[in-house]
């Protein structure tokens, strides 16, 4: 990946130095290993501080609408999805939006690496190897092993819009939606019993919801007094409603970027809800969210002959 | 909507159902049924929206959370909506809301949606009768979304 950083501080240094966009929204290195954290770019000085690896997890259409002024954005696929669907809802102006497009491989997961290793001391990646110095034991793994769920079945990996393409492309891999066939081939009950388990992890710190570039919402419903739809209890069924709300929210939103799932501190399974969510919208109503400019957000348009297996049997 | 409710004379368990009814077609077709003295079980509290396409899927989830046993969502039938096109756009809702909420583990039968319209008087009777005993027969509300307590501390 690394001739690609060279292009991508050259392209950031350029827009600086002619001031076509007054802040730069990318990756530097983060404080902890195998952690890229966001950061905004004011001057062309600054654009050495860049990075481009596996580690940069965040989706950065996230900060897009909350930063004042022209901005360029550097965007792997998702990010790229999430800014179409925020221009789609008039969140954005496309002219104060500069988008640097990468490729993106995929992100590491890294709690499923700390899972094994206890807390990561050292990594270094090179070469599609993941050699990383843990707490409990040293190890290394292949890239693809430790790949981040969501990146595995991802099928947008390029960028759907850009305004200069930086690298080549990836090949999008064969994804369908066997995880979620494989849960509903569970029975109710041992659905039932998976997710009250996953639920009962959520602390509703509300991670999932403050990393998600579609979760913008002025006022979201779990911080709303009247009327109070969560009243702040430990509660699992609580949980699930915030989760399952949140959910479908999402609906014909989500692009599958993972932020949510990465950013929970208790590993849960958010994956499980949303990925059900995208294949019900995928399946009833033929829709990818953020894809292209000219398709409407699937509970923006309905069709006379949508799907009624929802109605009650007389 | 704490304890279960019980026939007074029967001693027989009846759900407690929330009903949100659209105001155009569903509530005055529950409002026909009562003029026309269709009788129907006295389970449903009559919640009443200005159109199908204002049910939040959180009033769904919140209504059981506060123990409702059942709830029945109800609206125009596709192509009757007073604003044109509301319940087509809260037909795309329903499906992913049902389908959503049995993943997660809910009972089939204890979220139902239905059209009817404000010439249904006896129709409407007959969906409040068929929700009713498929509520009834699941029995109090225990599942995945009943918050101990009832969910909500005003």
């Amino acid at each position: 990946m690394n001739s690609i950083i060279d292009d991508i501080r050259a392209a950031a240094r350029q827009l600086l130095a002619d001031g076509k966009v007054d802040v730069v929204i990318g990756y530097e290195k983060g404080s902890l290993p195998l952690k890229s954290t966001p950061c905004f770019l004011r001057s062309p000085q600054d654009a050495d501080k860049l990075i481009w690896d596996e580690t940069c997890e965040n989706n950065l259409a996230t900060y897009a609408a909350t930063t004042a002024g022209k901005k360029a954005i550097i965007a792997k696929g998702c990010d790229s999805r999430a800014l179409m669907v925020l221009l789609q809802e008039n969140q954005l102006v496309r002219d104060d939006l500069y988008i640097i497009g990468v490729s993106c491989p995929g992100v590491i997961d890294k709690n499923k690496i700390e899972a094994e290793t206890g807390e990561i001391i050292e990594a270094t990646i090179t070469d599609g190897k993941v050699s990383v110095k843990g707490i409990l034991c040293d190890k290394e793994y292949n890239f693809t092993d430790v790949k981040d769920a969501y990146c595995q079945t991802c099928r947008y990996p390029n960028p759907v819009l850009v305004d200069l393409k930086i690298g080549g492309t990836v090949e999008a891999p064969q994804s369908d939606f066997s995880d979620v066939l494989a849960l509903e081939n569970n029975s109710a009950e041992e659905r039932k019993a998976y997710f009250k388990e996953q639920m009962s992890k959520c602390i509703r710190c509300y991670a999932c919801r403050n990393a998600c570039p579609m979760c913008y919402c002025q006022e979201c419903f779990v911080d709303c007094n009247a009327p109070k739809w969560l009243t702040g209890g430990v509660d699992t069924a609580e949980n699930l409603l915030f989760q399952t709300g949140r959910a479908l929210h999402l609906a014909g939103r989500c692009v599958e970027c993972g932020a949510c799932s990465r950013a929970c501190p208790q590993g849960v399974d958010i994956r499980a809800l949303s990925r059900k969510v995208n294949k019900d919208v995928k399946e009833m109503y033929n829709h990818e969210s953020g894809i292209s400019e000219d398709i409407k957000p699937a509970l923006n348009v309905y069709s006379a002959d949508d799907p009624e297996e929802f109605l009650v049997k007389e | 909507m704490g304890e279960s409710q019980v026939n007074t004379e029967t001693k027989a368990y009846e759900p407690k159902i929330a009903a949100f009814l659209c105001n155009w077609c569903s509530y005055a077709g529950a409002d026909l049924a009562g003029v026309g003295r269709f009788q129907y079980p006295a389970t449903i509290r009559t919640i009443r929206v200005p159109c199908s396409g204002r049910i939040n899927p959180l009033y769904i989830l919140k209504a059981m959370a506060n123990g409702a046993d059942g709830v029945l969502v109800s609206g125009c039938h596709p192509g009757d909506c007073h604003y044109m096109s509301g319940n087509y756009v809260a037909r795309r809702k329903f499906a992913l809301i049902d389908s959503l909420l049995k993943h997660v583990g809910l009972e089939e039968g204890r979220v139902n949606f239905s059209w009817v319209s404000a010439a249904e008087g006896v129709r409407f009777a007959e969906v409040v009768k068929g929700v009713t005993e498929r509520v009834a027969a699941l029995g109090p509300n225990t599942g995945v979304f009943k918050v101990d307590g009832g969910g909500t501390d005003e």
